[in-house]
């Protein structure tokens, strides 16, 4: 099919992209990619929650943070095999949203939203307060986990480690949401109350996803304190939660790829405009809000588009009633 | 652990328990209403202060700069009406939710730029100083009862205007159909815009208030937007009555268990479980019902 | 006299002040095709939210096959064998035709807690959905998604779906609403091509639909039946034809009130 050509011609280009561009750019730009990487993945976790699923959290950087301190504290404590740490952060962020979750998750819309936001807040404090890791200075690594015989410490090599998990991550979210579990998923998204009348009890499949999506930002979120090797309640706070929102519209919802995009956009906005101002903040505000008031689409949306490789499923070319009276005739027990 | 030191604590947490019910209250009027969810609210709260200290500046009279303070907060809420809000009427939460968080991300640069990052102290009007001794043995801030006794007068006065006027039976009218009221030739873009100066006037209002105790700085407002929020949760999307409640048990419990919690429990893990106290409250209440204590909507 | 499968136990539901169900007792017999007629606001939507769960009663309980549901939630209701047909279109609107059925399809199994096969390609979820299709008539509109249809493919898509779960009852909540003159015949030729093979309660308003389906007919005014019979015995209920049937109009057709 041209249709899945177009697509994955342009996925390609990303990829080709992602793999050539940085080193070839210098250690500044591989560290600068690797970032949005890890942004990337937290991101699309939070598209698995708001895009596919319909569950707007605004506490996602809550379990990205859980993450990165799990992992940071393994490290601190000479557990340096990623190959441990790393699975280890993912299953403590799991357990953090299997308990948000299962209180959250009893709360639609504007409540879900807000217990989402509270709870992060819960996490933040409570990482606040631990005074033996700093507080609210947090704390630093004394290196990174490495992988097996492989060191991590050079910053290309991390990068390709870091990318490699980024596309297991994307092969893995796209077999989910195209799985049969996946269809429950987007059948409570487009219409909960259908998806129950039809027999699936929304709350357990609800719950499902947030403990994956939870597990994928902590993963992103123990990458993180590897790469800065500092962990801190910042790497928690509502404002990271609304960022990571904020990267998933930019780059387009219900995707995958476009809260990559979007993540990159982001870093790279505000890379480009502290290098002009500190007060970056006062013009990426109003380019979101302008985003969700005069723009349809963010950027993977428009990059389909413009290179033609959306579908064009959808037109009907038949007209009721004919059709119907046609069926109906055929049945055995119907009358004519 | 006196008692006096424990009603002085009981004092406190009504007096921060009432000015989050300013907060909450406009929160959730403006989503019981007009169904948006706006999470600038908190940025009208910093505001309140900031224009307070720039008329202060100005003036050098706080009898001049309370009543400017309040005029510039109440034409930033009618610009960001018409400009941010009406469009989203129409839209769904997470576009509500984003626009809002862009704006108080707007807004926090913004004080940056005119006013720097430090927190600037405000003091106490001159004539406020100074204590009561309202138990024998416990000396009383008099500036504490009086922003008490005036979110009290503020909430008196919201109930009689919902209850009892021409524009709060609009106002209730508004939350239950739309269209019957816009069709009964009432201008409702005017509705909506009234509705929204005034739960932002209420966030201005708690934010001059607490600018002397508190001090002003960029982000002053998130902390109490998202207590607030709980409060909605406790008390209910939609209803005041839940708001009052809500914001009364947060302030107290807030405020009594830093200080009850490091005395019964003294491990490192106290000051954690002192800022997490609310949240494990708003967990008991979401156990014991889904909707909150005294929800107003059905849906 | 062929047993009952849903029993309905003097089912009271008051919101506030207004009683929107007033101790409703029916039996719906096994096979049969039940129609529940009454005028708008006879509370016959919020009976239908009680049956299938949307809505707890205040008093009263609700046994199908020999269980009692009342207590239960509505996925298990429809896991039991309750199906329904919304009378506002409700589907997966992001979903083609035949990925709206398949997921119906779907719920049937035990669970769908399988991550890792594209449910597109299996053939025991996407065989049954594309025969359902065609037996509704849609079979050219397999892979047009939902959103894009129009009213009346959509009313053919409530339908397919209630008959995906392979239920024993179907609860169908207007299915002519909002259909034209031909295409609520069409609707009533595909309803009588599968009447027979399921339980079917049925809730419209399109009186010729209902008199050439139904076997029984019941009549809801006021949250309370007032009638309950057989066609002829509700045409000549004498209350019935006042109350509910209205007036003749001029071309001697009669016309239901609401």
């Amino acid at each position: 099919m041209t249709l899945f050509g177009r697509r994955g011609a342009l996925l390609f280009v990303l990829l080709a992209v992602a793999i050539a561009l940085p080193p070839y750019c210098g250690t500044y730009y591989t560290r600068f990619a690797t970032q949005i990487a890890i942004y990337g993945m937290a991101a699309l976790s939070v598209d698995l929650l708001l895009g596919y699923s319909g569950l707007i959290t605004f506490g996602q950087a809550a379990l990205f943070g859980v993450g990165a301190y799990a992992a940071g504290m393994l490290t601190v404590y000479g557990l340096t095999d990623a190959l441990l740490t790393w699975p280890l952060a993912i299953l403590v962020s799991m357990l953090f949203a299997l308990a948000i979750g299962a209180l959250s998750l009893r709360t639609r819309g504007f409540q879900f939203i807000m217990v989402t936001l509270a709870f992060a807040q819960m996490v933040y404090y409570f990482a606040q307060s631990l005074r033996n890791w700093g507080g609210d200075d947090g704390f630093t690594l004394p290196q990174r986990d490495s992988l097996k015989f492989i060191s991590l410490a050079d910053h290309t090599t991390f990068y390709y480690v870091v990318l490699v998990l980024l596309v297991l991550v994307v092969l893995l979210a796209n077999r989910i949401v195209k799985s049969e579990f996946g269809m429950v998923i987007r059948g409570i998204r487009d219409n909960e109350r259908r998806a129950a009348a039809v027999g699936f009890p929304p709350y357990p499949y609800k719950l499902v996803i947030f403990v994956i999506a939870g597990g994928i930002a902590g993963l992103a979120g123990a990458l993180m304190a590897n790469h800065a090797k500092f962990v801190s309640p910042a790497t928690m706070s509502w404002q990271l939660s609304g960022e990571l929102l904020a990267m998933v519209i930019l780059g387009s919802a219900n995707s995958l790829i476009g809260p990559i995009l979007g993540a990159a956009f982001f870093l790279a906005f505000r890379d480009v405009l502290s290098d002009f101002t500190e007060h970056w903040m006062l013009f990426f505000g109003p380019l979101l809000v302008a985003r969700v008031l005069l723009v349809k689409d963010g950027i993977w949306g428009m990059l389909v588009r413009a290179t033609g490789a959306d579908d064009k499923l959808g037109e009907p070319k038949v007209d009721f009633p004919e059709a119907l009276e046609r069926a109906a005739d055929s049945k055995p027990g119907a009358a004519k | 652990m006196t008692l006096a030191l424990l009603v002085e604590q009981l004092f406190n947490g009504v007096q921060f328990g009432l000015m989050l019910f300013l907060m909450a209250v406009g929160v959730t009027l403006v989503f019981g209403i007009m169904r948006v969810i706006n999470l600038a609210h908190g940025s009208l709260f910093m505001l309140g202060g900031y224009f307070l200290m720039a008329a202060l500046a100005w003036t050098r009279s706080y009898g001049l700069a309370i009543p400017l303070a309040f005029v510039g907060a109440a034409l930033v809420a009618v610009v960001l009406e018409i400009v941010v809000l009406r469009p989203l009427y129409r839209r769904g939460p997470l576009d509500q939710v984003l626009a809002t968080f862009g704006l108080t991300l707007f807004f926090n640069e913004a004080v940056t730029v005119i006013w720097g990052r430090e927190p600037i102290p405000l003091s106490i009007p001159p004539f406020l100083t100074g204590s009561v001794e309202i138990i024998p043995g416990s000396a009383y801030p008099i500036y504490r009862l009086v922003i008490t006794a005036v979110a009290i007068v503020a909430g008196l006065l919201l109930y009689l205007l919902i209850a009892r006027t021409r524009v709060g039976a609009l106002i209730r009218a508004g939350s239950d159909n739309r269209e019957i009221v816009a069709a009964l030739g009432i201008n409702i873009n005017l509705l909506y815009t009234l509705i929204f100066a005034l739960s932002a006037m209420l966030a201005a209002l708690a934010g001059i208030m607490m600018g002397p105790l508190l001090s002003v700085e960029p982000g002053a407002g998130d902390p109490i937007l998202i207590l607030a929020l709980v409060v909605v949760v406790i008390g209910g999307i939609g209803s005041v009555r839940g708001a009052l409640v809500g914001a009364l048990m947060v302030g107290i419990f807030d405020t009594l268990s830093r200080v009850l919690i490091p005395l019964v429990i003294q491990t490192n893990a106290t000051s954690a479980l002192v800022g997490m106290a609310v949240y494990v409250l708003m967990a008991v209440v979401l156990l014991f019902s889904r909707t909150g204590l005294f929800a107003a909507h059905r849906g | 006299m062929s047993e009952s499968l849903l029993e309905i136990e003097h089912l009271c539901k008051a919101f506030g002040a207004l009683v929107a169900t007033d101790g409703v007792t029916l039996a719906i017999r096994k096979g049969e095709t039940h129609a529940l007629i009454g005028p708008n606001g006879a509370g016959k939507t919020t009976l239908v939210g009680q049956l299938t769960g949307e809505l707890r009663p205040d008093a009263g309980r609700i046994i199908f096959d020999g269980r009692d549901i009342t207590e239960l939630s509505t996925a298990r209701r429809a896991r039991l064998g309750l199906a329904r047909s919304f009378q506002i279109t409700s589907i997966f609107d992001s979903f083609t035709a035949e990925g709206n059925v398949a997921l119906a399809v779907q719920a049937t199994e035990r669970h769908s807690f399988r991550f890792w096969k594209p449910a597109e390609r299996i053939a025991r979820l996407r065989q049954p959905a594309r025969q359902l299709i065609a037996d509704v008539g849609l079979s050219r509109l397999g892979n047009v998604i939902a959103s894009k249809m129009s009213h009346g493919q959509h009313r053919q898509l409530e339908l397919g779906m209630a008959l995906a779960t392979h239920p024993t009852m179907l609860l169908l909540d207007e299915p002519m609403a909002g259909l034209g003159i031909e295409e609520s015949r069409a609707m009533s030729k595909l309803l009588a091509s599968v009447k027979g093979q399921y339980t079917i309660l049925l809730i419209e308003h399109d009186m010729d639909a209902v008199f050439s389906l139904a076997d029984r007919i019941t009549v809801l005014v006021g949250g309370r039946i007032v009638a309950s019979g057989t066609a002829d015995e509700i045409r000549n209920h004498p209350g019935v034809r006042v109350a509910y049937l209205g007036e003749e109009d001029d071309a001697g057709d009669v016309r239901a009130n609401g």
